[in-house]
C-alpha cells in the first residue's frame, strides 16, 4: 500500500534553498519508508505456510525490501517534483483534460463505439480467421457487455438517483434464478407441452422468461426498496448489502427450491426466436442454409446482450428527460430541497430502485441462458462491488464512462492473464487473476481520492436556454440528504 | 436448562468480540459521520498479524509460556493494526473530508476489498489453523449427560473485554483526549476554533478503534483457532449491526449491541437453525435500521439543512 498522501511541505523548506529542500524531502521519504516497513512488514515480510498440516513461517525479506524501496524512492521523487514547495500549483476552473477530450471527440465517439461493438464478432472472425478461433474473443465481448449492462443498470440507481446500492447482485440473482427455475420446471413444461406442442417450452423459455425476469426483479426491487428508502445514504447502502447477502444465503440454504449450493444445471439454451441452434433439420443453420457451427449461438448471444445493453442505455437517456428522471437527478443533488419543492422522495427513489433492479434482472436472465448453469457462487458481494467499482470509475451518471470502465476493467484483466512476460517476471506461480479484486479495490480508493467524480465527470443539463453547456463535475456540490 | 446456560456463556463470549469491533464503528461514525466499511477487514488483518507474531514467538524464539506469548502478541498486534488503520485514514479518508456524501463510503468499500485481497495474495487463500492454545475448562454444572463448561479462554476473553472497556471508558470520559473527541463529535469547526487539533483527534480515534479491533482479532484467533482472509466481512457486518442496534455513536450501546448480537446468534443456532444464523443477523440489521434507526441507547437524529 503506497503511503503517498499529499502533505503540506514543512514550512522550513523555503523556496530556493536547494540543500535544505533535499534534506527535508529525504527526511520525509525516510519516515514514509519506515512507516511502510511497519505496514508491510508483518504481511509481506512473513508468510504463513501450511507444511504437513502444521502451520509454519516463510520469510520474504527481498520482496519487502523491494516494495519499501519503491515507496521510498517514489515518495522522494514526488517530494522533489510534484509536491515540491517551489512548484506553483496549477489552478483550473474549466473542465479537466478528460472532460475537454470528451467534448472534442465526444460527438464521434458514441457512434464509433457502437459501430465497433456491432461489428465486433465479424472483426474477430476475420482477425482470427474463423468462428472457432474467435470464440475466446466473442466470449470476452459477451462478458464485457454483461458488465456494461449491469453498470448501466446500477448507474440509474447510484449515478442518477444517488442511492448507494451495495446489493445490486441480488437482482441479478433474482433474474438468473427466475429463468433457471421456470425453464427447468417440469409442471410448466408439461403445461405448455399439452397446449402448444412438445418442444414449445424448450424453444421459447428464454424469450418468455426474459421480460418476466425483468419484471420479477423490479418487483423485488420494490419489495426490498419500500421499507429502506427512508434511510439516509450510508444506512441505505448497508441495508441493501444485508438484503443482497440474505438472498444469497437463502439461495444456498433453501435446497428444495433452488438446488442449494450445487445450483441448477442443464438450463435450456437460447434459441433464435424459437429456432434452436442445433444440427437438426429444423435448426438455425439448416433453415438459413448455413453450415452448422456451434458458434452461431455464441454470436447470437453476443447480439442479444448488445441489444439488451443498448435498451438499458436508451431507456436511461429517455428517462432522464422525463419528469421522473429529472426528479432522480434533483434527488441526488439535494434531497431536502427536493422535499421542500413537493417531490415525493419515496416514490421517486422507489422508481429508480425498481428500474435499476429490472435491468439487473434482464442481465441475470441472460447470464443464466449463456452459462446454462446458475449457483449462488456467482452472486457474491464481490460482484456487487465490481459493478459498483465500474460505475464509480466511469463517473457516476455518465453512460460512456461506465462502458469504457467496464471494458477496461473486465477486458484489461483478461488481457493481463495472457501476458506471458508477467510470469517470466514474477515466477511461474504468478496468477494475475488473483490480483483482480486487489486492483478493483485499489482503483476505487484511488479514483475517490484523485477524481471523486470518476473519469467522465461532466454534468449534462437536461434543459437549457440556447445551447447545451456541460458543467464540470468539480463545480457541482451535492447536498446532504 | 444446561443447554441454555452453556449457550449463554458462548453467546457472551462471542458478544464480547463483536462489542470490541463495534466500538471502532461507533466511534468513527460519531466523530466523522461515516460508516468505516473497512473496519471488519482491519480486524481480519489484526488476526493475521497476531498469527504471524504468535508463530514467530513459539516456533522461532521458542517461548513456552502461553500467557507470556499471548501478552506479547496482544501488544504487537495492537501496535501494527493501529498503524494500518492510521495509514488507511490518512490515505483513503482524510483527502475526502468535505467531498460529496458517498465518497468516503465508496473509498471505504474499496479499502475493504483491497485489504481482504491483499491478505489473500500475500498469505494465501487457505484457512490458517493454529494449534489449540488454552484447553482447560471449568465444569459448572453436570447433569450426567450434559456438562456445562466454562473454558478458560472464554474467561480470558470476557475479562479482557471488561478491563479494556473500563480503561476505554475512563479515556473517553476523564482525559483531555476524550474531551477533545467528544468536542469534535459535537462540532468540528468550533472545536478547531478552540484550539483542538481536529486531524490529530480523528487520527487517534482510528488508532484506538484499531487497537480494540486488534484485541478482538487476537481473541478471535485464540477462540476459534483459525484465520482466513475472508473472515473480516461477516464479523464486520455483525459488529456494525451491533453498533446500530445499540445506537450508533453510543459507546455503551456498542457493547450492549455486541452482547445482544452474540446471544441472538448463539441461541438462534442452538434452537432454530445453524444455516440461517447469518440471515438472522442481517435481518436484525435491516429491521433495526428500518424501524429504530436510533438504536437502543442512541439519540434520534435531527436532520438539518
Amino acid at each position: 500500500m503506497a503511503v503517498q498522501t499529499a502533505e503540506t511541505a514543512p514550512a522550513a523548506a523555503k523556496a530556493g534553498d536547494a540543500g535544505s529542500l533535499f534534506a527535508h524531502a529525504f527526511k520525509d521519504a525516510l519516515i514514509t519508508g519506515l512507516i511502510a516497513i511497519g505496514l508491510l512488514g508483518p504481511l509481506i515480510g512473513f508468510q504463513t505456510i501450511i507444511i504437513d498440516g502444521a502451520l509454519g513461517l516463510g520469510y520474504r525479506p527481498g520482496l519487502l525490501a523491494v516494495m519499501v524501496g519503491i515507496i521510498f524512492a517514489g515518495r522522494l521523487l514526488l517530494n522533489l517534483t510534484v509536491w515540491s514547495p517551489n512548484r506553483v500549483p496549477k489552478t483550473r476552473s474549466g473542465p479537466s483534460v478528460f472532460d475537454r477530450l470528451g467534448a472534442t471527440v465526444g460527438p464521434g465517439v458514441k457512434p464509433a463505439l457502437l459501430a465497433f461493438a456491432a461489428a465486433f464478432p465479424f472483426i474477430s472472425f476475420y482477425a482470427m480467421g474463423g468462428w472457432n478461433e474467435s470464440r475466446y474473443l466473442i466470449d470476452l465481448g459477451i462478458l464485457i457487455l454483461t458488465y456494461v449492462m449491469l453498470g448501466w443498470g446500477l448507474n440509474i440507481v447510484v449515478g442518477l438517483a444517488g442511492l448507494l446500492d451495495l446489493g445490486y447482485v441480488a437482482f441479478y440473482a433474482v433474474g438468473a434464478y427466475t429463468y433457471a427455475l421456470l425453464a427447468t420446471s417440469t409442471p410448466v413444461n408439461e403445461f405448455f407441452a399439452g397446449l402448444l406442442g412438445e418442444t414449445f417450452w424448450a424453444n421459447w423459455a428464454f424469450w418468455i422468461c426474459l421480460p418476466m425476469a425483468g419484471l420479477f426483479a423490479g418487483v423485488w426491487g420494490m419489495i426490498l426498496g419500500f421499507p429502506v428508502l427512508r434511510l439516509r445514504g450510508d444506512y441505505l447502502a448497508i441495508v441493501t448489502l444485508a438484503f443482497g447477502e440474505i438472498i444469497r444465503l437463502v439461495l444456498i440454504n433453501w435446497v428444495d427450491f433452488t438446488g442449494g449450493g450445487a445450483g441448477i444445471a442443464s438450463i435450456p439454451r437460447a434459441t433464435f426466436f424459437g429456432i434452436p441452434f442445433n444440427a437438426s433439420e429444423n435448426g438455425f443453420a439448416a433453415l438459413f442454409g448455413l453450415e452448422f457451427n456451434p458458434m452461431h449461438r455464441i454470436v447470437f448471444l453476443y447480439f442479444v446482450i448488445l441489444v439488451l445493453a443498448l435498451i438499458t442505455a436508451f431507456a436511461t437517456v429517455r428517462l432522464r428527460r422525463l419528469p421522473v428522471g429529472r426528479a432522480w437527478e434533483a434527488l441526488r443533488e439535494d434531497e431536502i430541497a427536493c422535499r421542500s419543492l413537493g417531490i415525493n422522495t419515496t416514490t421517486t427513489k422507489l422508481s429508480a430502485f425498481a428500474t435499476g433492479a429490472m435491468f439487473g434482472g434482464f442481465a441475470g436472465c441472460f447470464f443464466a441462458v449463456r452459462a446454462g448453469f446458475v449457483s449462488p457462487e456467482s452472486f457474491t458481494f464481490d460482484v456487487s462491488a465490481m459493478i459498483l467499482a465500474i460505475v464509480v470509475l466511469g463517473g457516476m451518471g455518465s453512460q460512456i464512462g461506465v462502458a469504457v470502465a467496464a471494458a477496461v476493467m473486465m477486458g484489461g484483466m483478461e488481457m493481463l492473464r495472457n501476458l506471458g512476460f508477467l510470469t517470466q517476471l514474477f515466477g511461474n506461480d504468478f496468477d494475475p487473476s488473483l490480483y483482480r479484486m486487489l486492483i478493483f479495490g485499489f482503483a476505487m480508493v484511488a479514483i475517490m481520492v484523485w477524481k471523486p467524480r470518476g473519469l467522465v465527470s461532466t454534468r449534462d443539463p437536461t434543459i437549457f436556454l440556447k445551447e447545451r453547456k456541460s458543467v464540470s463535475g468539480d463545480l457541482v456540490k451535492e447536498g446532504h440528504g | 436448562m444446561e443447554i441454555f446456560v452453556q449457550q449463554l456463556i458462548n453467546g457472551l463470549t462471542l458478544g464480547s468480540i463483536y462489542g470490541l469491533i463495534a466500538i471502532g464503528y461507533t466511534m468513527v461514525f460519531g466523530i466523522i459521520g461515516m460508516v468505516n466499511f473497512a473496519h471488519g477487514d482491519v480486524f481480519m488483518v489484526s488476526a493475521f498479524i497476531a498469527l504471524i507474531c504468535f508463530l514467530l514467538l513459539t516456533t522461532v524464539i521458542g517461548i513456552t509460556s502461553i500467557f507470556l506469548a499471548l501478552a506479547i502478541v496482544l501488544v504487537v498486534a495492537m501496535f501494527f493494526t493501529s498503524l494500518v488503520n492510521w495509514a488507511i485514514e490518512r490515505v483513503a479518508y482524510r483527502p475526502l473530508r468535505g467531498s460529496f456524501r458517498l465518497a468516503p463510503m465508496i473509498s471505504a468499500i474499496g479499502m475493504s476489498i483491497f485489504l481482504a485481497n491483499f491478505v489473500q495474495v500475500t498469505q494465501g487463500p487457505r484457512n490458517k489453523p493454529v494449534p489449540p492454545m488454552i484447553t482447560d475448562v471449568i465444569v459448572l454444572m453436570d447433569s450426567g449427560s450434559y456438562q456445562v463448561t466454562l473454558a478458560w479462554k472464554q474467561v480470558i476473553i470476557m475479562v479482557a473485554t471488561a478491563v479494556l472497556l473500563a480503561g476505554f471508558w475512563y479515556l473517553v470520559q476523564k482525559t483531555s483526549l476524550g474531551r477533545a473527541q467528544r468536542a469534535c463529535e459535537q462540532d468540528r469547526k468550533m472545536a478547531a476554533l478552540l484550539g483542538i487539533n481536529v486531524d490529530h483527534t480523528i487520527s487517534l480515534t482510528f488508532v484506538i478503534g484499531a487497537a480494540l479491533a486488534a484485541v478482538a482479532g487476537v481473541m478471535y484467533l485464540m477462540y476459534y483457532g483459525v484465520a482466513n482472509f475472508a473472515d473480516g466481512f461477516v464479523p464486520g457486518v455483525k459488529a456494525f449491526t451491533a453498533a446500530v442496534l445499540g445506537g450508533i455513536g453510543s459507546l455503551p450501546g456498542a457493547v450492549l449491541g455486541g452482547l445482544l448480537i452474540g446471544l441472538i446468534e448463539t441461541f438462534w443456532s442452538a434452537y432454530f437453525s445453524i444455516e440461517y444464523k447469518d440471515v438472522a443477523a442481517f435481518s436484525i440489521l435491516a429491521i433495526t435500521l428500518i424501524f429504530m434507526p436510533q438504536g437502543l441507547l442512541g439519540r434520534p437524529e435531527v436532520e438539518k439543512v
